[in-house]
């Protein structure tokens, strides 16, 4: 198991969790990622940024998030108590928003007056372009074009919120063909132009920083569940994309060893058919991408492969480095589930609890679903539902053959 | 010593500027390259740029970008990159050839294959666009044991401690990234370019090449003014990818000689 001394160092000065993570970038982007560093180690020292971190967390997204008890459906399951962690409620509409404040407040504080972010599903996008909004930054976010087509009101929504869109055409034309044309961006216009990125991945400091700003998730599930429950939960269970949402509630948890962490990944049309996004649950080959070291999902050669994922969110080939850490550890163990099993849990919480959770956190309550009727019914699993399913009305609608 | 400092020693001798080129291997298919590269040496070219193709080019503009769209496409990859530097060199011995590309394939092969396998089929330099000096030790020393380069890119962003580190750890020559952007933009500020490559040859001990959007011979010519070296990349593999599939190899070596005449004016200027 994990020696928690240790744990608390990760990542080290480089920015590597074990043999993952790091900063493999052109050199042209070395500059900026110190200069980043720099500025982001003294807002972590600087009560004042923590305090206006903590205001804005507050009164502009509506935190702390509550821990529903989900009690018609844990009642139906007939085992374990699924309680659910209420990151839909945020302004926004997911846990994104946390981590675009952050970098925010930081691009205000480095002087940047433009920010540029990565989208898949468009709920980073939306966040990016409303905090954008909020500080009078202007806006470019990219998303590659399949997307666009499949994530229209996110398009739409962004737009209102004064963001430009750039559709991104190379490559497969998903999130992380967004990510590459991101980073072309960044080299380009590195003098006046934050990049927030919307994961735990990419070259350091970004895993770390993103990973920082996303605990508030995990530290007040801490508080909330003793103050609520009595005690910490059997199990946290979070979907996996990059891992954002995962890490977020993962990270507070990790001292408390019997407390189990589950990842689960898109196991897209099943992981036996190679239509999947979940490189950790299949082991897939080490590699670089992306700026830092991770499990990836490849070609016998080397190219990255094309993933498939019903939530745009989860549909990347990479995973989040401190998440290949966790797993090589042994402290979070991860799992994968099916685009269909995604879709009944989506149905389940709709019916049972009159919760419409996005595609993403469906993933996550399905695992949930499977193992809460195999344990005892004062067992409490503990899910982060990431975001709210409005954005996946079309998917879902025609998956059932409904058009609108 | 190896065929890259051969090639700068004799240049230098004479006076005059290395010309590198760049061309995405595998582009438009594998049987183009080598015909590409003979035309490349033809027209006058020192060094040639081989593009190992990658699904992620993060690091490239959109005319490299599509160029390794388009060689995947044809199935090329690093394996057959390799056969194609061993019939190359069954009929050139002394022209350099350096490999450049994203880490991930190399990786995938694995390191000490990799190194081992270039250096058998006459690689002789390896640029990893995505391994700072700090990320590559092991590699690196694994390149120097087999006698390969290993050519690392300098950037305007650097600063000069960041030229003294980078330096340490590369040899051959050092490659300074004209501009803040992807490669093929167009927007070199040559009074920058001349401003610094000053101070990377004060701490270089070695050759020192520009590139990053260098379309023409004037500009070439102008960079060679300031730099030992000049490369040309985007330019060439648009022409790959505009010109017509039957002159495509003359229109090549007919470019490259245009940038050659015109760097050899400055044969005899000392910098």
């Amino acid at each position: 198991m994990v020696d928690m001394q240790k744990q608390y160092l990760l990542p080290d000065a480089r920015g590597h969790f074990g043999s993952y993570g790091g900063i493999f970038v052109a050199e042209t982007l070395m500059p900026a990622l110190e200069e980043l560093r720099v500025a982001y180690e003294a807002c972590c020292k600087d009560a004042a940024f923590t305090a206006e971190f903590e205001y804005e967390l507050r009164y502009y997204v509506g935190r702390p998030s509550p821990i529903y008890h989900a009690q018609r459906l844990s009642e139906n399951l007939g085992g374990a108590q699924i309680l659910l962690k209420r990151e839909d409620l945020n302004h926004t509409g997911a846990h994104k928003v946390n981590n675009c404040i952050g970098q925010a407040l930081l691009a205000k504080r480095m002087g940047k007056p433009r920010v540029i972010a990565e989208t898949g599903a468009g709920q980073h996008g939306v966040a990016t372009a409303a905090v954008a909004a909020r500080y009078g930054f202007k806006c470019v976010v990219y998303m590659g074009t399949e997307d666009v087509k499949r994530q229209a009101a996110n398009v739409y929504r962004m737009k209102l919120l004064g963001a430009t869109v750039v559709p991104v055409e190379s490559g497969s034309k998903t999130l992380k063909d967004a990510l590459n044309e991101a980073m072309r961006d960044w080299v380009t216009n590195v003098s006046d132009t934050f990049y927030i990125i919307g994961t735990v991945a990419g070259p350091h400091p970004y895993p770390m920083m993103v990973r920082d700003f996303q605990t508030v998730v995990g530290k007040e599930c801490l508080t909330q569940m003793t103050e609520t429950f009595g005690r910490q939960p059997d199990m946290v269970v979070a979907c996996v994309g990059g891992g954002s949402n995962a890490i977020g509630i993962f990270h507070p948890y990790i001292p408390f060893d019997d407390v189990r962490l589950i990842g689960v990944e898109a196991a897209g049309e099943g992981v036996e058919t190679g239509r999947h996004a979940a490189p950790l649950t299949t082991n897939a080959k080490v590699g670089v991408l992306h700026g830092n070291r991770t499990y990836l999902m490849q070609d016998e050669s080397g190219q990255i492969i094309e993933t498939h994922s019903i939530s745009a969110g989860l549909d990347y080939p990479g995973v989040g480095p401190e998440h290949a850490w966790l797993k090589d550890s042994g402290r979070a163990e991860y799992v994968a589930v099916t685009d269909d099993e995604a879709i009944d849990a989506f149905h389940a919480l709709c019916r049972f609890e009159g919760i419409i959770p996005a595609l993403e956190s469906s993933h996550a309550l399905a695992q949930a679903m499977k193992v809460a009727p195999t344990l005892a019914r004062d067992k409490f699993l503990l899910v982060c539902l990431s975001g709210r399913g409005d954005k996946d009305m079309h998917t879902v609608a025609e998956r059932s053959g409904i058009r609108f | 010593m190896s065929r890259i400092q051969t090639t700068f020693q004799q240049l230098q001798a004479e006076g005059r500027k290395a010309l590198i080129t760049f061309i995405t291997a595998g582009d438009p298919d594998g049987e183009s390259t080598v015909p590409l590269m003979r035309s490349l040496v033809a027209g006058g070219a020192d060094i040639i740029e081989l593009g190992v193709p990658f699904s992620d080019p993060m690091a490239d503009g959109p005319i490299i970008q599509r160029s390794s769209e388009r060689a995947l496409a044809k199935g090329m990859s690093l394996a057959r990159v390799f056969d194609i530097i061993r019939t190359f060199r069954a009929e050139n011995a002394t022209t350099p050839v350096v490999l450049m590309g994203y880490a991930n394939p190399i990786e995938a092969m694995g390191s000490a294959v990799f190194v081992d396998v270039a250096k058998q089929v006459g690689v002789d330099g390896v640029l990893v666009i995505d391994y700072p000096p700090e990320e590559c030790v092991e590699f690196t020393s694994c390149l120097r044991v087999a006698g390969l380069d290993q050519i690392f890119l300098l950037a305007p962003t650097s600063s000069d401690q960041r030229f003294r580190d980078v330096a340490q750890a590369g040899s051959g020559y050092l490659y300074y990234v004209s501009l803040k952007g992807v490669t093929g933009a167009a927007r070199l500020d040559f009074d920058e370019v001349a401003s610094r490559i000053p101070r990377i040859r004060a701490v270089a001990g070695m050759p020192v090449g520009v590139g990053f959007g260098i379309r023409d011979a004037e500009v070439a010519k102008r960079i060679g003014t300031v730099a030992d070296a000049v490369v040309i990349g985007s330019r060439i593999v648009q022409e790959i990818e505009e010109g017509s599939r039957e002159r495509v190899c003359d229109n090549i070596e007919t470019f490259v000689r245009g940038v050659r005449v015109a760097l050899d004016e400055l044969a005899g200027a000392h910098l």
